[in-house]
């Protein structure tokens, strides 16, 4: 091959994928964020879904979740892995520029066609699987392509290891693939037709439906982002990982247990109890290897605290980890079937969703991203860490508006629904707990905002750090890929 | 047990495999039993597929992502109970592709929601939600009146749903269109329709052209009416 590896010289990294998927993943954050915020309001005020098919709360809902699990999450996970994968192996990407770009450019055609389709009312129907069976064998395709560079990738490794942040890539990758073919099995109504209809029906539906919901947070949302954190964290702290040991426990513990989890998302229904209490179960086991994770990145730190002052990209790493250990704690005990009892169909379980989207998954993604920009575009710094700071601070405090008024509205619902007054009867109608929450639903938008104004000073911070003439390195850079002589921590 | 980790630490292949078995063992230990255990889909009377203006019907309740606001599960608690009626039963959403369970509840339960409100009020209902509850949260699908149900694909839609198991007959896809117009028609002659689809909940319409309100509203009436629960004791409901 033209690029063959030279261990004595550096290696030239394929950066130029990396970057496109960093600045999709800024664009789509803000899309997330913002068709969040209105779709919040559109729970405040119901005037704002304008009685137009495409502007009401259901067909928007799959956008905003889509845009930020799949399209925001989806860009920082490609982008990241392939940027790390190549470090810690000290190799170019395999399958040359072209398959870069087509995964590239095939995941971003991905995420138009998703969300095209469901403002036009394609929807199969599922949460968090929406997309219809041609988008879906679409996926399929850039998602093998996308195995094949990773994994292509890895075997060329000069390393003689393969890095802890890669296995949890490698688990993502190959788990996803999994629960997006087994969950989306269906038959169209013709080949012309984008309709097609599941071929599971049901009961057994909801719990394919709900192994693959769970572990697209489970291995999206978690397994892939912890590779970002194994990564970025010890490098940002230029430490190395707290525990080896301590890696392998939570990495094997971690993809065996979260699997099981699913059947919490049915308690009470009509799915047998044996499932219930099997899901349950392994829920409250898998606390365990969340928080030995937790504790290994965040003990990574050790002995470079002090850079939380000076490094606001660690300051949202290391943030992003204390949330992570707060999610999994709040999951398993909402897994409990009696507390499920009260916290399920409320919106306690839309401020659990967001504790971890907000506070771990783009609290990480951001981490990396203000590490990333100065070094693929070859910046001395970031162009102001003061911006950096007040994203910090303004993200954080919308956050926990987000979740502290999620947690009133979800238990007050929850406590209102199972009311009984001194008759016996029902104290509350339906409505009355819709009444009630309409406060918290206009403080859970205003977090919203915070958020989404943090995420607007990030992209300008970004964008004049790679245009402002302040942040140039003193020597010129070299053309087209940055070139990292200092290997850090690759195999640790 | 960490020195032999080696072993997968520095072969991708095997760390792929590892992982594959791994994650493997907990879904098929959950999943796979749900399609062999006999009880798990309780055998009780009344259950039968859509017809085909509720067929059409759940499609656009599908469609417009109804079931992000509103459950149609009624869990096994007092006060669900009371509230909402018999606690939900896996047999009766036997024949749904896919289900509508849903996760958050904006709106109430829907799982039986079939003759609670009168045909009339769901259509005003779902033309201005605000009208009629003024404090609903609910968007206004007013839309729906307004567009004639597109025909043309029933039948395929039908023959795609006796493919994944549902038990529709040659001659209830040969009546599909007639099936469909009768439902939306008090005038028409209804009792083949019911003698097929017992149950079956004839709307107003409006005497022209069946709508997608037509078809929703039709969908709505019928949801948790099929079982009847006074036939059926605990024992048959053990799963």
């Amino acid at each position: 091959m033209a690029d063959a590896v030279y261990p004595e010289r550096p290696v030239v990294y394929n950066d130029a994928v990396v970057k496109k998927f960093v600045i999709a993943t800024m664009f789509w954050g803000i899309v997330a964020f913002l068709v969040g915020v209105y779709i919040a309001a559109e729970l405040a005020w119901p005037s704002l879904n304008l009685g137009l098919s495409f502007t009401n709360f259901g067909r928007l809902r799959p956008v905003h979740t889509s845009a930020a699990i799949f399209a925001f999450g989806g860009s920082a996970l490609l982008g990241t892995s392939l940027y790390v994968v190549q470090r810690t192996s000290r190799a170019r990407l395999f399958g040359g520029e072209a398959l870069a770009d087509f995964v590239f450019w095939g995941y971003q055609f991905f995420i138009v066609m998703a969300a095209l389709s469901y403002v036009m009312g394609y929807s199969q129907g599922q949460e968090y699987a929406e997309p219809e069976w041609h988008i879906d064998l679409w996926l399929t395709i850039v998602w093998v392509c996308y195995l094949l560079v990773f994994l292509g990738t890895v075997m060329k490794r000069v390393e003689p290891h393969i890095y802890v942040a890669n296995w949890f890539t490698m688990a993502f990758i190959i788990t996803v693939a999994v629960l997006h073919i087994t969950n989306n099995v269906a038959v169209p109504i013709s080949w012309y037709s984008a309709k097609s209809y599941t071929v599971y029906s049901g009961v057994q539906n909801a719990l394919v439906q709900w192994w693959y919901g769970h572990n697209a947070v489970g291995f999206f949302l978690t397994a892939g982002f912890l590779g970002m954190m194994y990564y970025f964290i010890p490098k940002a702290a230029n430490r190395p990982v707290y525990s080896y040991r301590l890696s392998i426990v939570h990495f094997w513990t971690l993809i065996f247990l979260y699997i099981w989890a699913g059947p919490h998302h049915l308690h009470w229904t009509a799915l047998p109890d044996w499932t219930q209490t099997l899901g349950m179960a392994f829920s409250i086991m898998l606390w365990m290897p969340s928080w030995g994770g937790m504790i290994n990145g965040i003990m990574t730190l050790s002995g470079a605290w002090d850079k939380l002052r000076t490094d606001p990209g660690l300051r949202f790493s290391v943030t992003a980890v204390g949330f992570y250990g707060m999610s999994t704690f709040e999951g398993p005990v909402m897994s409990v079937r009696d507390v499920n009892a009260l916290s399920h169909y409320t919106d306690w379980t839309i401020g659990h969703v967001h504790s971890g989207a907000l506070g771990w998954v783009a609290f990480i993604t951001f981490g990396a991203m203000y590490y990333l920009v100065p070094v693929l575009w070859g910046r001395r710094a970031l162009y102001s860490t003061r911006l950096a700071s007040w994203h910090y601070w303004i993200a954080t405090m919308g956050i926990v508006l987000y979740i502290v008024s999620m947690w009133v509205a979800g238990i007050m619902e929850g406590l209102m629904w199972r009311a009984y007054d001194k008759f016996g009867f029902l104290q509350y109608s339906f409505v009355e707990s819709v009444i009630a929450v309409h406060p918290f639903y206009v403080i859970r938008m205003l977090g919203g905002v915070f958020f989404l104004i943090g995420g607007l000073i990030m992209v300008y911070n970004l964008i004049r750090t790679v245009t402002s003439p302040t942040t140039e390195l003193p020597r010129p850079n070299l053309a087209g890929s940055s070139v990292t002589p200092n290997l850090g921590l690759a195999g640790v | 047990m960490f020195i032999r980790h080696e072993f997968f630490e520095k072969n991708a292949i095997l760390l792929l495999i590892g992982t594959l078995i791994t994650v493997a063992i907990g879904g098929i230990v959950e999943i796979v039993p749900l399609f062999t255990i006999e009880t798990t889909v309780e055998h009780v009377e009344g259950m039968r597929p859509y017809s085909p203006l509720e067929l059409r019907g759940r499609d656009i309740y599908v469609r417009e992502g109804c079931y992000l606001c509103h459950s149609q599960q009624i869990r096994a608690l007092r006060d669900e109970v009371e509230r909402y009626g018999h606690y939900s039963i896996a047999a009766e959403s036997m024949y749904d592709h896919p289900f509508q369970w849903g996760s958050k509840r904006i709106g109430p339960d829907l799982a039986r929601v079939g003759g609670k409100y009168s045909s009339d009020w769901h259509y005003a209902h779902l033309k201005n939600a605000q009208e009629v509850v003024p404090e609903s949260l609910m968007p206004h699908y007013a839309f729906l009146a307004e567009t004639p149900i597109d025909p043309s694909d029933l039948e395929d839609r039908m023959r795609t749903l006796r493919t994944v198991g549902l038990p529709y007959t040659d001659e209830d896809i040969a009546n599909a269109k007639a099936d469909l117009v009768a439902q939306a028609d008090p005038n028409a002659d209804s009792a083949k329709l019911l003698a097929r689809y017992p149950k079956a909940n004839i709307v107003p319409g409006n005497g022209h052209a069946v709508t997608e309100a037509d078809a929703l509203v039709a969908y709505l009436q019928m949801l948790g009416t099929l079982v009847n629960f006074a036939d059926t004791n605990t024992e048959r409901l053990q799963q």
